[in-house]
């Protein structure tokens, strides 16, 4: 049985789920941050 | 004399300055028409034997709460949290690309054994995340830390995504070595537990937080879910089923050497990581509240 196919498949599984939950915090954490900005300077 | 509320003083751009003020003078006015007795300042008879005098769990509080202050946590948290994703990105690489092309094969499991550099970091962090929520959930309730409740809040989604990684690469590990994709033993068992507490808890703190609740139900559900933590670890030494046992203990490890390194990398990297998600959902959960509380002053002003 050729293994390096789960290999592969655990690697792209974890980092695709760490690199999204990585950047949805991040975007989430620009728009609420830009959006307090905004309202502070009106 | 009325000292003014250091806690809430610091929360003044969350709450808003003129509630603050609103509160300080509500607390003058008590003052000055009900005596108050002298500040407790411990060491007296209310002490209790076997406990520590109350005047120094008032000076734990006091300390814990210098750090409860929004303004001063974010001070800390924006250079912290490119530090630690930044860092832990770089390690993550570093220890997932050793241990794809550095590593030898294991001589029984063959390639499958690079998979470890993912799932016990996955496994950790699913555990470390509850432990976090716990602690959180203890300092809301007993020194009503103000920023307890949301660092609880903030560690639950990566906890619950961890946990969900561990379990699919355990799975995807399964297949090749054991045979199956999945087995009812003690170890994946109680993690898929784990996931469901997990997923519990974001359900409960959400639908608490929509009513406009303290998030004490909430914090308690966080500290009653530890109690799966210990049957997680001990899970592979009460029932013998197909996951093996401890690999890394606190005498050694059983992997061999040439196979182990990366793993500390990449644990380490993991987690420094996992601490910037967290610092990242907790800055926007502030700013979040802090447009509210201001949206709710404008509303209230208009």
């Amino acid at each position: 049985m050729n293994q390096w196919p789960f290999v592969i498949a655990a690697y792209a599984l974890a980092g695709g789920a760490t690199l999204a939950l990585t950047l949805v915090s991040f975007v989430r954490m620009r728009k609420a941050e830009r959006a307090a900005e905004g309202l502070k300077r009106r | 004399m009325i000292e003014p509320l250091p806690v809430r003083e610091g929360l003044g751009w969350v709450l808003g300055r003129d509630t603050v003020a609103r509160q300080y003078e509500a607390r003058v006015t008590r003052a000055s028409t009900h005596p108050q007795p002298p500040p407790f300042q411990g060491g007296g008879s209310n002490d209790k034997p076997g406990f520590p005098p109350r005047a120094l769990h008032r000076r734990a509080a006091r300390h814990m709460h210098i750090f409860a202050n929004p303004a001063r946590f974010l001070q800390i948290a924006r250079p912290l949290t490119g530090w630690c994703g930044w860092i832990g990105a770089v390690l993550v690489v570093v220890g997932l690309g050793a241990g794809l092309f550095l590593t030898p094969p294991d001589y029984l499991q063959g390639e499958t054994v690079r998979i470890l550099y993912l799932h016990v970091p996955a496994a950790w962090l699913g555990m470390a995340g509850w432990s976090g929520i716990a602690v959180a959930s203890l300092m809301e309730l007993v020194w009503r830390h103000p920023l307890a409740g949301v660092a609880a809040r903030a560690v639950a989604l990566p906890g619950a995504v961890f946990t969900g990684i561990c379990l699919a690469t355990g799975s995807i590990w399964g297949r090749p070595t054991w045979g199956t994709w999945w087995e009812w033993d003690g170890r994946l068992t109680s993690m898929l537990v784990l996931l469901f507490v997990y997923i519990a808890y974001i359900a409960l703190a959400e639908a608490e937080a929509d009513r406009g609740g303290q998030g004490r139900i909430a914090a308690i559900f966080g500290i009653v879910g530890v109690v799966n933590l210990p049957i997680i670890h001990f899970s592979v030494l009460w029932w013998r089923t197909l996951h093996q046992g401890e690999s890394i203990g606190v005498t050694g490890s059983t992997i061999a050497g040439s196979i182990l390194w990366p793993l500390p990398v990449a644990l380490l990297g993991f987690t420094l990581l996992f601490v910037a998600i967290v610092l990242m959902r907790m800055r926007a959960m502030l700013a979040r509240q802090k447009v509210e509380a201001r949206l709710r002053r404008m509303g209230a002003g208009a």
